[in-house]
């Protein structure tokens, strides 16, 4: 919406109206301008951590959460997306110079047979923004490549992504494999993806099958939590 | 029986669906993709017993309102057909279809989707084309307002290569013989910029599913 009047100059919004205006960029998939006000917001002594969470990663919750009820369709999520993952790119290095917090390390792909992979990226991405370590095995993954993955990395967190139904199953054949390594008690298992539900994560296995973006890093987040109350 | 080629529009099975067809006590409730396909398959084989009626193919594109809108014109029907033929594969319900249909006691093909019983579901699931993007006679007549306008590519064409980056080949599942959507569904994958495959199907599983059943 910035261009709607032409002129608008982000640099000469105030801090508050300035984020109001980058989740409308965002809503909107304005790359540029999401890249520029990133850098207007670092200038003005802004910590990293703080941009991330309190403008993209709040701008893209309302992304997913009018994609949920049908307001936004996939083009325009993968617009919003694409324009969050250019800001990501200017901040990420400077996340860790500056100490955000670390939530912890997951491991994600599409399993194997499945080459769906927009629900997957999203997912990385918001919880990449949420502090989560992320490994992307990319599409297409056999279970070797999960589990090998999770041991080799330290990983905590293990998610699948499936859309079809035929590769849906393979999701059991890794936790499956899991089990059998004695290994399934060492990671929390996440699993989405359009047409699971609740009852084929419990069915399967998983620790928990997240709807979207925004439960998987509430999921996520609280389930390192209790991990870590036990330990 | 009215002529498909005359009588019915793409534009309407893709949003509105089709009344019933036909005088049989069977009702096939099919996705508006398929209509064509039923109606080639009760002409050709005679089965008088059956009546065609469609959902709106782009339900697709939302696949959970798919059982709620495969119960409802169940219900609707209840009273005037003896029995249910639905000719959907799962389409991405993940199951819930299948649950909807034993619930309500009709009959839904067993296959994933519609390129894997124009295939022939065995085979299909035996080829494991991963990197394949597939085309029906449907899809290659809708191609645009099934595939190319829901994915946003006419507004934004530097998308393609996010949709279709991980994809090699564009399989064309012919049902028919047809110079005219053969040259479209060429066209299809030049636009996507994938090779293209042309695999005459015929109308697969689909014939089986509804001979066999009264
Ligand atoms: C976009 C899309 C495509 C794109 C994919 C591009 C890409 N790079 O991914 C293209 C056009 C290429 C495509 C291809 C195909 N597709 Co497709 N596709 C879709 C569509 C419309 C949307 C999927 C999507 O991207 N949604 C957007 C994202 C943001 O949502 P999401 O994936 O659900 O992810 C969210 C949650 O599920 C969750 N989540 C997802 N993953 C994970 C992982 C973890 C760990 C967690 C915690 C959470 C989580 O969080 C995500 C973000 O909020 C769906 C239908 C639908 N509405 O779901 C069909 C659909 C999945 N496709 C389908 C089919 C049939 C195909 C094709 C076979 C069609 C064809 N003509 O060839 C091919 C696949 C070919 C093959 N060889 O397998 C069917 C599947 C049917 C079935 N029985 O399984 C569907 C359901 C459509 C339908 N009803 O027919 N498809």
């Amino acid at each position: 919406m910035s261009d709607q009047d032409g002129d608008l100059i982000l640099a000469d919004l105030n801090d508050s109206e300035l984020v109001e205006q980058m989740m409308d960029d965002l809503y909107d998939g304005l790359k540029d301008e999401i890249a520029e006000a990133v850098t207007i917001l670092l200038d003005r002594g802004w910590v990293p951590y703080d941009i991330l969470t309190k403008s993209l990663v709040l701008g893209m919750q309302i992304v997913g959460d009018d994609f949920r009820d049908g307001i936004l369709f996939v083009p325009e999520v993968l617009r919003s997306a694409q324009a969050m993952k250019g800001g990501m790119a200017i901040l990420k290095p400077l996340l860790v110079e500056t100490g955000a917090p670390k939530m912890g390390k997951m491991v994600i792909g599409t399993v194997k047979g499945d080459i769906h992979d927009i629900g997957k990226n999203l997912v990385a991405m918001m919880m990449e923004g949420a502090g989560f370590e992320i490994i992307d095995l990319g599409i297409n993954n056999p279970a070797e490549d999960y589990i090998n993955t999770a041991i080799n990395e330290g990983c905590d967190i293990i998610g699948m992504s499936a859309l079809l139904t035929t590769t849906m199953p393979y999701m059991k054949v890794v936790i499956d494999q899991l089990t059998e390594m004695g290994k399934r008690g060492d990671y929390i298992v996440l699993v989405g993806g359009a047409p699971l539900n609740e009852e084929f994560g419990k069915a399967i296995g998983a620790d928990a099958y997240c709807d979207d973006a925004a439960i998987a890093v509430e999921t996520a987040k609280s389930m390192i939590a209790r991990r870590h109350n036990q330990v | 029986m009215p002529d498909p080629d005359t009588q019915i529009t793409d534009e309407a099975l893709r949003d509105v669906g089709l009344l019933p067809f036909g005088a049989g006590k069977t009702l096939v409730i099919a996705c508006g993709a398929l209509a064509r396909e039923v109606l080639a398959i009760i002409n050709l084989n005679g089965l008088d017993h059956l009546t065609l009626t469609c959902l709106p193919a782009i339900l697709h594109n939302t696949p959970k309102d798919i059982p709620q809108a495969v119960e409802n014109a169940i219900i609707a029907h209840q009273d005037t057909y003896d029995h249910f033929l639905i000719a959907y594969g799962d389409c991405g319900t993940g199951g819930l279809l299948q649950a909807t249909c034993d619930r309500l006691g009709a009959v839904m093909i067993d296959a994933p989707h519609c390129y894997a019983f124009f295939d022939g579901t065995d085979q299909f699931i035996a080829r494991g084309e991963v990197t394949s993007f597939f085309l029906t006679d449907f899809l290659a007549r809708q191609f645009d307002a099934f595939v190319w306008t829901p994915l946003g590519l006419n507004r934004y064409p530097d998308l393609r290569d996010m949709y279709f980056g991980n994809y090699e080949n564009l399989v064309y599942l012919a049902q028919t013989d047809d110079a005219d959507l053969l040259a479209k569904a060429k066209v299809c994958a030049d636009r996507l910029g994938l090779k293209f495959e042309h695999r005459k199907t015929g109308y697969g599983d689909l014939t089986e599913f509804l001979t066999s059943r009264s």
